[in-house]
């Protein structure tokens, strides 16, 4: 099942597209993390698989084929916003029965006990709690509705490091015991490391590269050897990124780890970092091109000999 | 009557708990599932971790290390794919068999010899790089004139890269 499937998408405000031709599939049970720059259409997305905003072009549907919107997507995702807006003059009780009463599920107890072991005081405005309390508190309300999606946009851009963990923690609880698939956006690369299992690199309103992160880096490679010589190799494998100086040259490619290396090379396995870096610093290569919406591409992806061909540059 | 004898000289653990903890080294560059799978061996090799012994709960080392659950799923199923461990459904994982060869009292009394070592080679004016170093060097050349048929197969497959 996908947890969010796009095709063709697209968002216009205005005259400028937020979101543009945009065909991606995310699997259920993943920590799936929408990577890129500011304004690379992470958030529209988000909001447009939500429910928040409706498509200009193409369409999108979530937990398995229902359009993004209706009543039983819904009722089965959970949108924690960017920053956590709250009503800053309500208590965390007042949220909770705000909450309760504007969703048709709410798992009250499970809140209260939630905040309890969180030590979030039910009596204090929300405005008063300190940015790692309301952004638990947040993430209460979106996890007591018992969704199958958890939605998080930017979840911990304001939080210091150890509500960042905290926080991150709960998340990953809330997998861990539910089984919720999770979808988050964010620009910090090393804050998704240890989490995220699914990489969604998105780029001028475009989804440049999709696949479980595993796969990813095992069909790469750090190719470093004399600069002469990187043309030549450059036509024949497919190279991601070059980087040159006078006589060494570093060639991010596409190949795994028993693929021969030309003598005189050396191979190094990549990071994330280092993978995600070299396709947003190349916006023409993509893994996935925006434009075939079935999964054949994945599953090629993974097959070890469709890697060559699929490249497209 | 539940008296347990066998196990009566064993210091008591909470039922569920795991003799070990699991830490991360985000510098290091190694994939997290292999950082907790390595820790579980290496705490086999020295002794820490015993046949029967429970390895941290999924919902634990989730909880303390912030990590995807799939990750820690994807290491314990690699150690069972090794035969170090095996789940027991609705209970978690245990630990199956050991790496360390020597028991622990052995173990201390290398320990100490070693210990000695690194003081004379202190007192020779050896520093820290210096005894990496020489260890390295003499570990290798022990192996090697060993021919091979000693435990090659236990090292570590460090075949990337090629010169």
């Amino acid at each position: 099942m996908n947890v969010i499937e796009a095709s063709e998408l697209g968002r216009r405000y205005g005259s400028t597209w937020a979101l543009r031709d945009c065909t991606v599939a995310i699997p259920a049970g993943h920590v799936a993390a929408l990577v890129g720059p500011n304004g690379a259409g992470k958030t529209t997305l988000l909001n447009l698989a939500a429910g928040l905003a409706a498509p200009s072009a193409g369409d999108v549907t979530v937990l398995g084929g229902q359009p993004a919107g209706s009543p039983v997507a819904l009722d089965g995702i959970a949108f924690v916003a960017q920053d956590t807006p709250m009503y800053k003059n309500l208590s965390a009780r007042d949220m909770l029965h705000l909450t309760r009463n504007l969703n048709r599920r709410f798992d009250q107890q499970y809140a209260e006990s939630r905040l309890d072991e969180l030590g979030i005081p039910l009596k204090r405005k929300a405005g008063k709690l300190s940015g790692g309390q309301q952004a638990q508190l947040a993430l209460t309300l979106a996890l007591a509705r018992r969704p199958r999606l958890l939605v998080l946009d930017e979840p911990m851009a304001m939080l210091d490091p150890v509500a960042r963990h905290d926080f991150m923690a709960s998340v990953m609880m809330a997998m861990a015991a539910d089984g919720v698939s999770v979808v988050l956006s964010s620009h910090v690369l090393s804050e998704l490391e240890r989490v995220a299992d699914y990489l969604v690199l998105m780029s001028r309103g475009r989804v440049q590269l999709a696949g479980e992160i595993d796969d990813l880096l095992a069909s790469h490679r750090l190719l470093t050897g004399p600069a002469a010589e990187a043309d030549r190799y450059a036509e024949r494998l497919s190279v991601v990124h070059a980087r040159r100086g006078e006589a060494q040259a570093h060639l991010l490619v596409r190949a795994t780890a028993d693929e021969p290396v030309p003598s005189g090379w050396e191979a190094h396995p990549v990071g994330l970092e280092e993978l995600a870096l070299a396709y947003l610093r190349e916006p023409a290569a993509a893994v996935l091109p925006g434009s075939r919406p079935d999964s054949a591409r994945r599953r090629a992806l993974r097959s070890e000999t469709g890697q060559r061909t699929e490249v497209t540059k | 009557m539940d008296i347990d004898k066998g196990i009566s000289a064993e210091p008591r653990r909470p039922a569920g708990a795991s003799p070990i903890e699991f830490r991360l080294d985000p510098a290091s560059g190694v994939p997290t599932y292999l950082q907790l799978v390595h820790q579980v061996e290496h705490a086999l090799r020295l002794g820490y971790l015993k046949p029967g012994d429970q390895l941290p709960k999924v919902r634990d080392v989730v909880a303390a290390l912030a990590i995807n659950p799939n990750t820690v799923l994807k290491a314990y199923k690699e150690l069972e794919t090794k035969g170090l461990a095996a789940g027991r459904p609705g209970q978690g994982t245990f630990v199956r068999a050991t790496l360390s060869q020597v028991a622990l009292p052995e173990l201390s009394g290398l320990r100490r010899s070693l210990l000695g070592w690194l003081a004379d080679a202190g007192t020779a004016g050896l520093d820290e790089d210096g005894v990496v170093a020489l260890f390295t060097s003499v570990l290798r050349d022990f192996y090697k004139r060993r021919g091979g048929e000693a435990d090659r197969g236990a090292a570590s497959g460090e075949t990337e890269g090629v010169a």
